[in-house]
């Protein structure tokens, strides 16, 4: 190659790897798939609330309950790992938190204190088990997921003969903690707290991966986990601290869920790891780890969410939600593939 | 080594020898202690012993060559030299100083850099953020490692422009540089980074001669600075341009031991190949100097 070659071509050379670099981004696809998505509800809208603030209000009420989750999981997902405990570890804590506070009259604030540090112990034990014993982080965690559907059935029906906790409402302290996880705010549209917490999560999510050496570390533990160890890139204490985060921000939407039902079901949240998965997919995570966006994933849970309200406001039966769910997630991660493809095989 | 401090004009021997030592002045570096030293180490995998009884040292401003041929166990020294493995018996010496490295981050922060075979890139990670992975630079008032980007970037692009590689664009992923252009990323970072000690795990098995020719160059502009190279090749013509001392490998274990002063080109490529496959080797070799 020659220099005066090189120097030539320049000008050019910038202006197509700008163009690269648009198309090499994890939530192109996403991005596009959502704006196809909220004109399609928009235009099969029959009540007129759908492309308003009201109907916004709506979906990202939904799409946080999905988002908060689903940016950990797609960070540990870039990390090369899954959590399938994630969803039923919101029934968990918010089950822990009620019967705390309910059955052992603990205040409410050491209450949601306890839940968190309970849940950051269960994602250690996800962590360790699933570098000390080598095995598929989907099998550890799938494990995990029996054990807890079983607890929370269990040990709520041990402790008040039913399969709910109720009655968090009545604690002490209960309005200053539903102000902090279950109030709303933007009257009259009244958007959930959570959608705060949602977008909070995500941009500390997106600074981590994109600004810190700490994401630099995601994006190589899961790229290639022994180039990064022989890097010397801490492999184990990267995975384990992310499987802490799966777990606390399950945890939270279990606190905040609890404290907005003023009760919880034992069932709770099961099911809804698919749903982080999804939208991390969605969202251009790689299976395979290494590659994909904390950005990505919460335009995934809008997707999500708009889905959900969109085939209600449209008066479909919502039984076809998890269809368009299905159809949503294959396309957009074909696309995802192929942009991917092109964008990484391209040299200039 | 004789002196003679009343002549004015040394003899031709003499010379010669004050040659020698201006070429190779690392033989009289004043630290008594090598760089790097291995005494009788021993690494086992299960019943498999990969090295056996392994002593060698490595001098501060020399290229230090280990040769073997496949499954000598230059792998498995390397991986002890860099802090992968620990060895099942024996001491590494630092500087002189007994080493128990836990992990390669621990034989990094000892100074300690290496290039493996398998160049230790992600992928799908770009250019920039692979030159710093493990290494990152932080921003000085930044408690919370948030990496100084546009430090990384222009130190990158400096690094492997000193280096002869342009690379066109730092933000795009190392998965689609050529393996020449991800062998200059590896060994241009080990170099920044290699303070004390470079391990190069055969660095140039992949590449071109005119590659490999840069690596080479590259090598010695590394003794320049004073690092201590360790050079590991089977390949004991790229060794014999660029070594000053030379170990053989040979399943496990030491086979022999040269300086440079002390070893031709030929008894180089004598020691790796010997008995029977020496004889067919020389007849190749003539055909290629034809």
């Amino acid at each position: 190659m020659s220099a005066t070659a090189a120097t030539a071509n320049d000008e050019r050379l910038v202006q197509v790897s700008r163009l690269t670099r648009v198309l090499r981004r994890p939530e192109l696809g996403a991005l596009m798939g959502a704006v196809v998505v909220y004109l399609l509800f928009s235009a099969t809208d029959t009540t007129g609330k759908f492309a308003t603030i009201v109907g916004g209000a709506r979906w990202t009420d939904v799409a946080a309950s999905t988002g908060i989750v689903a940016v950990p999981v797609a960070m540990l997902m870039i990390a090369g790992e899954f959590d399938l405990s994630a969803g039923v570890m919101i029934g968990t804590s918010g089950l822990l938190a009620g019967l705390l506070m309910t059955e052992y009259h603990v205040a409410m604030w050491p209450a949601i204190a306890l839940t968190l540090a309970f849940a950051a112990g269960i994602g250690l034990i996800n962590g360790w088990l699933v570098i000390l014993t080598g095995l598929p982080s989907f099998i550890v965690t799938l494990a995990m997921f029996f054990s807890l559907r079983g607890m929370n059935l269990g040990v709520t029906k041990a402790l008040t003969d039913t399969v709910r906790v109720a009655g968090v409402g009545d604690v002490p302290g209960y309005d200053g903690a539903a102000k902090i996880f279950a109030s709303t705010f933007w009257s009259p549209y009244n958007f959930r707290i959570s959608v705060v917490w949602w977008v909070g999560i995500t941009l500390l999510a997106t600074w981590v991966l994109a600004k810190t050496r700490f994401g630099n570390w995601i994006y190589a533990v899961g790229g290639d986990a022994n180039a990064a160890r022989n890097t010397g890139v801490p492999v184990r204490r990267t995975k384990i601290t992310l499987f802490v985060c799966t777990s606390l921000a399950a945890a939270l939407l279990g606190v905040i869920d609890v404290l907005r039902l003023k009760s919880m079901q034992a069932g709770q949240g099961v099911g809804d790891e698919f749903s982080f998965i999804i939208a991390a997919v969605v969202g251009g995570c790689l299976l395979t780890g290494g590659f994909g966006s904390a950005i990505g994933a919460s335009i995934g849970a809008s997707i999500l969410g708009m889905a959900f309200i969109g085939i209600a406001y449209a008066g479909w039966n919502t039984d076809w939600t998890w269809l368009f769910l299905g159809v949503i997630l294959f396309l957009a991660v074909l696309v995802n593939t192929f942009i991917g493809r092109r964008a990484r095989g391209a040299r200039k | 080594m004789t002196d003679s401090p009343h002549a004015h004009e040394p003899a031709p021997a003499e010379m010669l020898q004050a040659v020698e030592e201006a070429a190779t002045p690392h033989q009289h570096v004043a630290n008594a202690f090598p760089a790097l030293a291995l005494r009788g180490v021993t690494k086992a995998f299960g019943s498999v012993i990969a090295l056996n009884d392994i002593s060698m040292h490595v001098d501060t401003g020399t290229v230090t060559c280990v040769l073997g041929d496949n499954g000598a166990g230059k792998s498995t020294l390397i991986k002890i030299l860099s802090g992968v493995h620990q060895p099942t018996e024996g001491q590494l010496l630092l500087a002189g100083e007994a080493q128990s490295f836990t992990s390669p981050r621990a034989a990094q922060a000892a100074g300690i850099a290496t290039v493996f075979q398998d160049l230790a890139t992600v992928p799908l990670m770009s250019v920039w953020r692979n030159f710093f992975l493990g290494n990152e630079p932080q921003r000085p008032w930044s408690r919370l490692r948030v990496i100084d980007g546009g430090l990384a970037r222009r130190t990158c692009r400096a690094e492997l422009r000193a280096m002869g590689i342009d690379i066109r664009d730092l933000e795009q992923p190392v998965g689609t540089l050529s393996g020449g252009e991800r062998q200059a990323v590896a060994i241009a970072r080990a170099v920044h980074f290699g303070a004390k000690v470079l391990i190069l795990d055969e660095p140039t098995s992949a590449l071109g001669v005119k590659q490999s020719g840069v690596v080479l160059k590259y090598i010695l502009q590394a003794r320049e600075r004073g690092v201590a190279v360790v050079f590991i090749t089977h390949n004991p013509h790229h060794a014999y341009m660029v070594g000053d001392r030379f170990y053989l490998l040979n399943r496990g274990r030491m086979l022999n031991e040269f300086e440079r002063e002390t070893v031709t080109l030929e008894g180089l490529v004598t020691s790796m190949a010997g008995g029977a496959e020496l004889e067919s080797l020389a007849h190749e070799l003539k055909t290629f100097s034809r």
